[in-house]
């Protein structure tokens, strides 16, 4: 019951408490742009800077604020809350931090509104400003850009902390108390960043081209009520005047009074030149509702991402590692010596005791297709290496039609969650693009340039004959 | 009225003692600093506005919020910097106090000089290690990150407790609670004092006294 505020102090509180909270908004969403926040310092008062402080208003966000305040102030069961998350660009997300702007019943009746609380509203904003740098959401938001963004989403009500994991901590930035309750500004932030680590920061880009065609666009673009708005996307910069505009009427209270507190509570109450008009209620035309909606998990996004990439590995490995073992096969069968007499029991694939004997082809036993007998186009090589790079080039064993596809699990490699890893680096390895300069027509071509430049370099070279003596001497 | 004291307590390398320092100071004297006061007709009063600026350390994973005033951060900087040579010169593995003190000045009659009363005084004391090998620095660098992390919380704390703060002055009095000396912001009157103590660190044996914003004379 606020019987022992005046309807002026009650305005004045209300009016406090709402700029409060837009500007509690603005900083925590201009803390995690990822960038660094540089405002002037001015000894002159402008009208519109609230709690002497200078912070910038981004429309989106102060829009965004209202909209989710929908013309009410946050109050006793009524708070404010704006919760970070990181989205990475395969559509993982996960919250980082919850900072809620409540209020509880605990009442300081003879604070004087106008002076008292107005000042340590503004000492809480700094101490805000301080500690939004240090908590580790910090970090990680001036580091994003290419691998992940830092989405921002403000709802109203209840306190949600369920998604920050277990064994998130608080840190409380600071209590103002007022009449009407005491105002308290918090921080609730996840530690446990498991999730983080497993699956965004140790893995560094995958080696072979996996085709990462299952991102969507860019989380900057996606607009989705329940996933947050990104931190980094701002309208071009607008006038300083364009916020002025749309708060024209709400200038605050730059004016204070030095009269000793006994008197000062009738004569002091003077605010100088400034006039305050009632505004009208903000989203009073608007259709909104408080958002209340819970994250939407991620995890089903990452899971068909990660499908999908397994998918298309297989697909690539499809057509590249039947060809090793099978022909590493060859190559074992067929070290007969030239001239010897071939033997009449055909070596049979069975027979030699081999792996992947069930899926030799038939070809090796009949003598028409013996490689010895008929040498395909290129001949037979002794390592895997090269002969993948044979098998690639020119089809002549046309034997890759029987080929069934295998998964290629090389030795050594730990059958876990990425079974892949050494095997696609080993076929990559093995099918090394050739090398520029080794190819026939550009070597021929610098051959060319060079033997005709080499005249040119002779002259030069005998005119200086003097100068290469000099310096032979000197060595000397 | 009691002065309220706070102690922070730091271990750095020496080259994070200026930017450690620098953190620490800056992040008070922002809760401590107001815009310029406008004084009009009697007892009416209006604050300028008080800018603010990102800083990133160079040698700790840490950035500060610092008031945007290149005068402020010229007089910390100064004094930061003697505060450093002193530590230095004393000897690799130095231990030092440096003293953030908010004081009042009370007029007294002629013939005594005005008293300063202080009503905040925050002590950092500082411990300087040497490290051996780049992987003990790298760690160093972001626990050092962590611990100013907590530093700030804990100067967040204190003064968010809203204890006793000098009265708003009249025109006439400004000067004995406010530095109006700087163009853009007006922090509460401040001086900045450290001491080295040796190595030994069991006496003072070196006592440096120097006084950065000396108010004194008259």
């Amino acid at each position: 019951m606020d019987s022992g505020l005046s309807p002026q102090d009650k305005k004045d509180l209300d009016k406090f408490i709402k700029f409060f909270a837009l500007k509690t908004v603005q900083v925590i969403v201009q803390a995690r742009l990822g960038e660094k926040i540089c405002t002037r310092s001015s000894s002159s008062p402008t009208g519109s800077d609230w709690f002497n402080l200078a912070i910038k208003d981004i429309p989106e966000v102060t829009h965004e604020a209202k909209k989710a305040l929908a013309g009410q102030l946050p109050g006793i069961g009524r708070s404010m809350c704006v919760e970070i998350s990181l989205k990475t660009s395969e559509g993982d997300s996960m919250e980082l931090e919850t900072w809620c702007l409540e209020m509880n019943e605990k009442c300081d009746k003879d604070i004087k509104v106008s002076y008292t609380v107005y000042n340590r509203l503004s000492v809480l904003l700094k101490s805000l400003l301080a500690i939004t740098r240090v908590t580790p959401a910090y970090k990680l938001s001036r580091k994003q850009g290419h691998d992940y963004v830092i989405l921002y989403r403000i709802y109203f009500g209840e306190v949600q902390l369920s998604g920050l994991g277990e064994g998130f901590q608080t840190v409380r930035v600071g209590v103002v108390g007022t009449p009407v309750g005491t105002i308290t500004l918090s921080c609730a932030y996840r530690i446990n960043l498991a999730f983080m680590s497993n699956r965004q920061f140790e893995r560094s880009a995958p080696i072979m081209g996996i085709i990462v065609d299952h991102f969507v666009d860019p989380p900057c673009s996606s607009q989705r009520a329940n996933m947050g708005h990104p931190c980094n996307y701002r309208a071009p910069d607008e006038e300083d005047g364009y916020a002025g505009v749309q708060d024209s009427q709400e200038v605050c209270t730059t004016s204070f009074s030095t009269s000793p507190p006994s008197q000062g509570l009738h004569a002091g109450k003077e605010h100088g030149g400034v006039v305050l008009v009632p505004q009208p209620p903000h989203g009073a035309d608007a259709h909104l509702t408080v958002e209340h909606a819970a994250n939407t998990p991620g995890s089903s996004g990452g899971d068909d991402g990660l499908t999908h990439s397994g998918e298309r590995r297989r697909d690539e490995g499809r057509s590249v590692s039947p060809s090793d073992p099978v022909e590493s096969l060859n190559a074992f069968t067929r070290k007969i010596g030239a001239f010897v007499n071939k033997s009449n029991t055909p070596i049979t694939a069975a027979s030699l005791d081999l792996p992947f004997a069930a899926f030799a082809p038939r070809g090796l036993d009949s003598e028409e297709n013996d490689p010895m007998v008929q040498p395909p186009d290129s001949p037979p090589c002794p390592s895997p290496l090269q002969a993948s790079l044979h098998s690639q080039g020119s089809d002549g064993s046309g034997q890759q039609d029987d080929f069934v596809m295998v998964d290629f699990r090389p030795a050594f490699s730990k059958d876990d969650l990425l079974p892949m890893d050494l095997g696609t680096f080993y076929r990559e390895f093995q099918n090394p693009p050739q090398l520029a300069s080794l190819s026939l027509h550009i070597s021929s071509q610098s051959m060319a340039d060079d033997l005709d430049s080499l005249p040119e370099k002779l002259a030069v070279y005998e005119k200086n004959i003097d100068e290469f003596d000099a310096f032979v001497d000197m060595l000397q | 009225m009691n002065c309220r004291s706070e102690v922070l307590e730091v271990t750095v390398e020496a080259r994070q003692v200026e930017e450690a320092m620098l953190a620490l100071l800056h992040t008070i004297l922002l809760h401590r600093s107001s815009g310029k006061f406008h004084y009009k007709k009697e007892g009416t009063y209006s604050i300028g506005t008080v800018g603010t600026l990102d800083i990133d350390c160079d040698f700790i994973d840490f950035t500060f919020v610092r008031v945007s005033s290149e005068e402020l951060d010229r007089g910390i900087r100064r004094a930061v910097s003697e505060f450093k040579d002193a530590l230095s010169i004393s000897g690799s593995d130095g231990m030092g106090q440096i003293s953030l003190e908010f004081y009042q000045k009370k007029k007294s009659r002629w013939p005594f000089s005005d008293e300063c009363i202080p009503w905040e005084v925050w002590s950092i004391k500082v411990n300087v290690v040497n490290l051996a090998n780049e992987q003990e620095r790298q760690i160093c660098r972001e626990k050092v990150g962590e611990k100013l992390g907590e530093k700030v919380i804990n100067v967040v704390e204190v003064i968010n407790r809203h204890e006793y703060l000098p009265k708003m002055p009249t025109q006439s009095e400004v000067d004995n609670v406010f530095d109006t000396s700087l163009k853009d912001v007006q922090p509460y009157l401040y001086k900045i004092t450290y001491q080295i103590t040796d190595t030994l660190g069991t006496s003072v044996s070196t006592t440096m006294r120097r006084l950065i914003k000396d108010t004194l004379a008259l």
